[in-house]
């Protein structure tokens, strides 16, 4: 893993971590992004983290670009020393899989699709090695999920599946992006899960939906008072499958704004989640359903 | 005061210039698209450059003013009309209370920029007036504006003086055909070398899928992949990649096809490799562009992309002083 760096026109510096998607890419990613905030470098305008890459915008008028990039590779032998370690949330999200909505979406985006005759799911489970839909939706719900990106849109999640690689779900992308897709569907493309924060294009697979606000310009829900975006790079979630009646309640109460999601504060450390993910994922699904 | 949308035109929105640091998040830096035109319009009716004004495409809006204030209209070339006389554009004009004021047809460029004294003062939204209409944010209730709108308008902080007017050599005129200047990069390297030289060789042309988000670009021979197995996490296709940060300005080419500049309203991020990226000093260009115009990308290194850079900004300063 040995990071590129490259320039994005004059204003932004590149930097992919590594070509391959890894929690321990991101992990890196993250020791650097967080170097460079801490340093508060003349010149350095905003710093994104993305799933094994990141971008910073500077001004060159204040920083030559060569002179960036040597303090970036200064940062890079800094990070090296540091621990893969993380104070972030555990977020429970109720999904509602199978709905109705994304299902009439999909079924009029069907030529667009790799296999016309099945739907989303069925597609994702049968070229993943699931005997059934549930089975698979059971795999899905089964592991928590490391946000390792906010964007696209404004709020929307990639998420990571913490599992050995060779567990994985991985489901391409439709064949021609789709014109619509409700909002908060839970998605999937590639190896990441996402929740689309918004109505929109799209070509993630789409598996359901779930009731719960993401993104709100106004802010109405309590959990989104301090910000309008939900998600933060680092957040932790495990999907809870919901019937009919469940999601039906949780949009009334989400209304009534008495709803509120179940957030654990944990410490994570890649090195005892890679040292036994099984065991590491057990743990994580007690903290949440700790009441 | 409040200025009453007749018709809204094409479609016209509210911007200033932008609403950086929040891309982390996928909120993009949104704003006026030829960002010199706007500064220009807010200059000549006294107003600070960051304010907000309108900007339209293809076809100007109608709007009735229901108090006197003073107007500019700078950016394409679309005749300016007020209660029916013709004005002259990049100039301030006065206006009195119940005059409307309106457009002929777009005869070059794409984009107008109106700024009133005052400002448009919708909320502030993340540190912007600027709309961002997929995320509902920012702008005149988060979209696009419509007939019977009543937009608000903030108290002036000078007196300005109509008459004032932008010189004709600070007046861009987009030349033919179009050439706009790409630092490569990004991941370049995942097309033969062949390849890429063809790209900066060929004629393109503005596909009709152009507008806030991104330019798309058609006429241009598809581009060879270096061959290699995919990385984990990046997609089947040979353009796609792990998901990643989109700079402002980058041009992702989907399939290797067809080229698209993602511009101030893009996706912040996404799985398809970028070739390279427009340098600031040409972004402003692209808002000008019209479907099929023809179009050249020019290969330029960093120093090339700086010295535009300071020419960009001596310009912006020659305005200010005319202005100022």
């Amino acid at each position: 893993m040995k990071p590129r760096y490259t320039f994005g026109g004059d204003e932004h510096l590149f930097v992919e971590v590594d070509e391959e998607m890894s929690l321990d890419a991101f992990f890196k990613s993250l020791s650097m992004t967080r170097i460079i905030s801490e340093r508060a470098i003349d010149g350095v305008t905003e710093v994104c983290p993305a799933n094994a890459s990141f971008q910073v915008k500077f001004n060159p008028d204040i920083i030559a670009p060569e002179t960036l990039l040597q303090t970036m590779q200064s940062i890079e032998a800094e990070a090296e020393g540091a621990d893969p370690v993380l104070q972030t949330r555990l977020i429970e999200i109720p999904v509602y899989y199978q709905d109705p909505w994304t299902h009439e979406t999909l079924m009029r985006f069907r030529e667009r699709h790799q296999d016309p005759q099945a739907s989303d799911l069925e597609y994702a489970a049968r070229i993943n090695g699931y005997d059934s839909v549930e089975a698979f939706i059971a795999a899905h719900a089964g592991s928590p999920w490391f946000v390792s990106m906010v964007g696209f849109v404004a709020g929307l999640p990639f998420m990571y599946q913490m599992v050995e690689r060779e567990r994985q779900i991985q489901v391409p992308k439709y064949l021609r992006p789709r014109t619509d897709t409700p909002k908060l569907t839970v998605g999937y493309g590639g190896c990441f899960s996402c929740i689309y924060s918004v109505r929109g294009a799209g070509g993630y697979q789409m598996f359901g939906i779930t009731p719960m606000p993401i993104f709100d310009p106004d802010q109405q829900a309590n959990y989104l008072s301090d910000f309008m975006v939900f998600f933060r790079p680092g957040d932790i979630v495990k999907f809870r499958p919901i019937d009919r009646a469940e999601y039906d309640r949780t949009v009334k109460a989400v209304e009534a704004n008495t709803y509120t999601p179940k957030i654990r504060e944990i410490d994570f450390d890649l090195r005892a989640f890679n040292a036994d993910i099984r065991g590491y994922n057990a743990r994580l699904e007690g903290m949440i359903n700790d009441d | 005061m409040t200025i009453k949308v007749l018709n809204p035109g094409l479609l016209t929105s509210v911007q200033d210039l932008g609403r950086p640091g929040y891309f982390h998040l996928g909120i993009p830096v949104s704003g006026a698209m030829d960002r010199f035109a706007m500064r220009a319009a807010n200059l000549l009716v006294g107003n600070d450059e960051g304010a907000a004004g309108l900007e339209a495409v293809f076809v100007g809006p109608t709007i009735e003013f229901q108090a006197d204030t003073v107007v500019a209209v700078t950016g394409a070339d679309m005749p300016v009309r007020i209660d029916g006389e013709a004005q002259p554009g990049w100039t301030a004009l006065a206006v009195r209370a119940g005059q409307v004021l309106s457009f002929d047809f777009l005869t070059a460029g794409a984009r107008i920029y109106i700024a009133v004294a005052g400002g448009i003062d919708v909320p502030v939204a993340l540190g912007s007036r600027s709309t961002y209409p997929i995320g509902a944010l920012g702008g005149f209730n988060g979209r696009a504006i419509a007939a019977g709108d009543a937009l608000p308008v903030g108290e002036s902080g000078g007196s300005p003086e109509a008459g004032k007017s932008v010189p004709d050599d600070l007046r861009r005129k987009a030349p033919m055909p179009v050439e706009l200047r790409i630092l490569p990069g990004l991941y370049d390297h995942r097309v033969t070398t062949e390849s890429l030289d063809r790209f900066f060789n060929e004629e393109w042309k503005v596909a009709p899928e152009a507008d806030r988000m991104g330019y798309r670009f058609r006429g241009g021979t598809p581009l060879e992949f270096i061959e290699r197995e995919q990385p984990f996490g990046a997609g089947s296709d040979p353009s796609n990649i792990v998901d990643s940060c989109y700079p402002y300005g980058s041009v992702q080419v989907p399939g290797g096809t067809e080229p698209i500049i993602l511009h101030r309203d893009a996706v912040s991020g996404g799985g398809y490799f970028m070739i390279g990226t427009v340098i600031s000093a040409d972004m402003d260009l692209i808002g000008q562009l019209q479907p099929n115009t023809p179009t050249r990308f020019r290969r330029v290194s960093m120093e090339e992309a700086l010295d535009a850079r300071r020419e960009r900004a001596a310009r912006l300063e020659r305005l200010r002083m005319t202005l100022g």
